[in-house]
C-alpha cells in the first residue's frame, strides 16, 4: 500500500512537472497557439499586410514581400521628392511599396509592427497597443496616428481580438527597420484647428444670441 | 498584461509600487474596454450639470468660493498656453491624505479638486472628484459672458478663446484627461510633496505667488490634513537637486510638465525617458532628467543622421530632441503631445540655457554636484 502511495504521488509530481515544462515552452506573453492563430487570422483579414508589409513585384504582379513581414516602410527605399498633385479631386499619392502615403496631412510611413525592440514594437506592452488602437494616439497618449491608418475601425475590435492581434505580432520575426517619422505638410497645407483623432470637437455653449461658431479656422502654423 | 518595470535601483517600497502599478494598469485596461473617453460611472454618479452644484462656491451669484475649499499653488505650474489658473482642494471634514508613500499620495473618498483657467475671462473650470469607484473627471465650460459654467461635452469643446493668432483653446475630452492623469503612477499631478514644498524655486517658469492661506507641506502636516508623511520631508523640504539655479528650474519644469508620462513606471516607461524627480535625490546625478543626457532618441531630429538623435545633447540645444519638441507645436512633433497650442517660450529659453551653459559638450553626466 505504501509503495502505491509513492508511485501515485511520484506520478502526479511528474505530471505537474511535465505540464509546467510544456507551458513554459509556450509562446511569449503566455498566449496559447490558438490565440496566436486567431491573431494571425485577424491580421490577415484586417488588411494589416496591405500597408505594413512592403509590396514587391513578383512573377504574377505585385505581392507582399514576406521576408519583410509587417516591418513597415523599408528604411532603404529612396522616395525622392514628394510628388505634388494639382488642385482637384485627386488628393493622395502612394509609393509602389504601399508603405508611404502623401496627402493633405503630409507624408506618413507605415510602422514597423514586428517585435524588434529598437525599431519595432518590441518594448510595447499590451496596454500600449490597445490604447493606441482605441485612442488613435501613439501609445495611447502621444502624437496622433496618421492617415490613412484606419485605427478608428480597429478601435471597435473586442478586447479579446485586440489581445490576439498583439499576441500574433509578438510572435512574428523581429526585423530591424527604422521607419522615418511623418513629414508635415508644406506651408499652406491643411490641418483642422483643434482637431483631435476622431474628429472636430463640439462648439462651446454660446451666451444668449451670440453668433454661433462659423466657418473653419485658418490652418495652424506648422513646426517652429 | 503589464510591461515589466525597469530596474528601480533598489528604491524602497518597490513591491508596494509594483502592486499599485499592476492595480492601476488593470484599472486602465478595464476603462479602455469602453469607448475611448467613457468613464465607468453609474448614471447616479455622473458629474453635476453645473459648476455651481459641485460645491466650489458658497454663493455662486457673487462667485464667492466656499472657505472650506483650500486654494493652493504648485511651485512648478503646468504650461497652459498662458492661462491664469486658480486651484482649490476640498477634503471631507475629519479626513486626511495618506502620504506614507510620499511619491504617491492617497486621497480620501470625497476629495475634490477644481482648476479654473482664465485668459481675458474665465473659460473653463476642471473638476476631479474622488469617488468610491475612483476619480471622475469633468470640465465646465464658462459662457462667454461668464453667467454660468455648464458641464462640457465628454468629447471636448473648441472654445472661442483665442490663445494665439488663429489658435483657440480646446477644453479637453475626458479621454484626454485620462491620457495625462493616468499617464504615470499618481492621478493627482499638482498636489504633492515637491510641488507644495516651502522651498519654492524663484526661477520656475510662469511661477505663481504663494498667497496667504495657501498650504505648504509643513502647514498641511500641522493641520493634520496630510498624515504619514516621513518626518524628513518636513525637516528637509523637497527640492530639485541641481548644481546651478538654472538647472534646478529646468529640471523642475521638466518634472512638472513631462514626468506625468515620462517616468520609470506607467504606460510609457518602456521609452526609457525618466524625467521625474525623486524625493530622495541629493545630487544632480540623482535627478533623472540629468540621465537623459546623451541618450538615444527614437524621434528623428531633422538634419541629424538617422538613428543618431539624442534626447539632450550637452552644449548643443539645436540637436536636443527634448528641447526641439518643446519648441514646436506641430501636432506630430510637440511635447507635451496634448493640451497646448502655444510654445512655452520662457521654459524653452530656460532649458536651452541649461543645455548650452551648464552641460559641457561631450559629457554624459552632470558636472560636480552642489556641496
Amino acid at each position: 500500500m505504501r509503495t502505491w502511495k509513492w508511485v501515485v504521488g511520484g506520478g502526479a509530481a511528474l505530471a505537474v512537472i511535465l505540464i509546467a515544462a510544456t507551458t513554459a515552452a509556450a509562446p511569449r506573453q503566455g498566449a496559447g497557439s490558438a490565440v496566436i492563430r486567431r491573431g494571425e487570422y485577424l491580421v490577415t483579414i484586417g488588411g494589416c499586410n496591405d500597408c505594413h508589409t512592403p509590396w514587391k513585384m513578383g512573377p504574377k504582379g505585385p505581392e507582399n514581400d514576406t521576408s519583410r513581414l509587417l516591418s513597415g516602410h523599408p528604411q532603404d527605399v529612396d522616395l525622392g521628392a514628394t510628388p505634388k498633385l494639382p488642385p482637384g479631386p485627386w488628393t493622395t499619392n502612394v509609393s509602389g511599396t504601399f508603405t508611404a502615403w502623401s496627402g493633405p496631412w503630409g507624408v506618413s510611413f507605415t510602422a514597423n509592427l514586428t517585435p524588434d525592440p529598437e525599431t519595432g514594437l518590441g518594448k510595447w506592452t499590451l496596454q500600449n497597443f490597445m490604447e493606441t488602437m482605441r485612442t488613435g494616439r501613439h501609445m495611447g497618449r502621444g502624437r496622433p496616428i496618421m492617415p490613412p491608418m484606419p485605427w478608428a475601425n480597429y478601435a471597435k475590435m473586442t478586447d479579446g481580438d485586440l489581445k490576439a492581434t498583439f499576441a500574433y505580432l509578438r510572435n512574428i520575426p523581429p526585423i530591424t527597420n527604422r521607419v522615418p517619422d511623418p513629414i508635415p505638410p508644406e506651408a499652406g497645407g491643411t490641418r483642422a484647428e483643434g482637431a483631435t483623432p476622431g474628429g472636430e470637437p463640439p462648439r462651446a455653449p454660446q451666451a444668449g444670441t451670440g453668433s454661433a461658431g462659423s466657418g473653419s479656422e485658418p490652418p495652424p502654423q506648422t513646426g517652429k | 498584461m503589464v510591461g515589466s518595470r525597469p530596474g528601480a535601483g533598489g528604491r524602497p517600497r518597490r513591491a508596494f509600487a509594483s502592486t499599485a502599478l499592476a492595480a492601476a494598469a488593470a484599472a486602465a485596461l478595464i476603462t479602455i474596454g469602453d469607448a475611448a473617453g467613457a468613464q465607468r460611472l453609474s448614471p447616479a454618479r455622473r458629474p453635476p450639470a453645473r459648476l455651481a452644484d459641485t460645491g466650489l462656491y458658497s454663493d455662486f451669484a457673487s462667485r464667492t468660493v466656499d472657505p472650506r475649499n483650500i486654494p493652493f499653488a504648485p511651485q512648478y505650474p503646468l504650461w497652459s498656453d498662458g492661462a491664469s489658473k486658480r486651484r482649490w482642494i476640498f477634503l471631507p471634514p475629519g479626513s486626511a491624505i495618506d502620504a506614507r508613500d510620499p511619491e504617491e499620495w492617497k486621497f480620501p473618498v470625497g476629495t475634490k479638486f477644481w482648476k479654473e483657467f482664465s485668459w481675458s475671462r474665465r473659460v473653463e473650470t476642471r473638476y476631479l472628484e474622488r469617488t468610491a469607484e475612483g476619480w471622475r473627471y469633468a470640465a465646465y465650460a464658462w459662457r462667454e459672458d461668464e453667467s454660468d459654467a455648464v458641464l462640457a461635452d465628454e468629447g471636448g469643446v473648441l472654445t472661442t478663446q483665442e490663445v494665439a493668432p488663429g489658435r483657440r483653446h480646446t477644453i479637453p475630452s475626458v479621454a484626454d484627461c485620462i491620457n495625462c492623469h493616468r499617464g504615470g503612477r499618481a492621478e493627482i499631478l499638482g498636489f504633492g510633496a515637491l510641488q507644495l514644498s516651502p522651498d519654492r524655486d524663484p526661477l520656475a517658469p510662469h511661477r505663481e505667488p504663494l498667497d496667504p492661506g495657501m498650504p505648504t507641506l509643513p502647514t498641511l502636516v500641522e493641520r493634520r490634513l496630510v498624515r504619514g508623511l516621513p518626518r524628513e520631508l518636513v525637516e528637509r523640504p523637497p527640492r530639485i537637486a541641481a548644481s546651478t539655479p538654472a538647472g534646478r528650474a529646468a529640471m523642475g519644469y521638466l518634472h512638472a510638465n513631462c514626468s506625468i508620462c515620462h517616468d520609470s513606471a506607467g504606460p510609457v516607461a518602456s521609452l526609457g525617458l525618466d524625467l521625474r524627480h525623486r524625493l530622495d535625490a541629493r545630487t544632480a546625478a540623482d535627478e533623472p532628467g540629468a540621465r537623459a543626457i546623451g541618450r538615444a532618441s527614437k524621434f528623428q531630429i531633422p538634419g541629424v543622421p538617422r538613428g543618431k538623435s539624442v534626447w539632450i545633447d550637452p552644449g548643443a540645444p539645436a540637436t536636443s530632441a527634448v528641447l526641439m519638441r518643446m519648441a514646436s507645436r506641430d501636432p506630430n512633433v510637440q511635447m507635451p503631445p496634448l493640451g497646448t497650442h502655444v510654445v512655452d517660450e520662457e521654459a524653452v529659453g530656460l532649458v536651452r540655457e541649461w543645455i548650452e551653459q551648464e552641460l559641457a559638450p561631450g559629457t554624459t553626466a552632470p558636472r560636480a554636484s552642489r556641496p
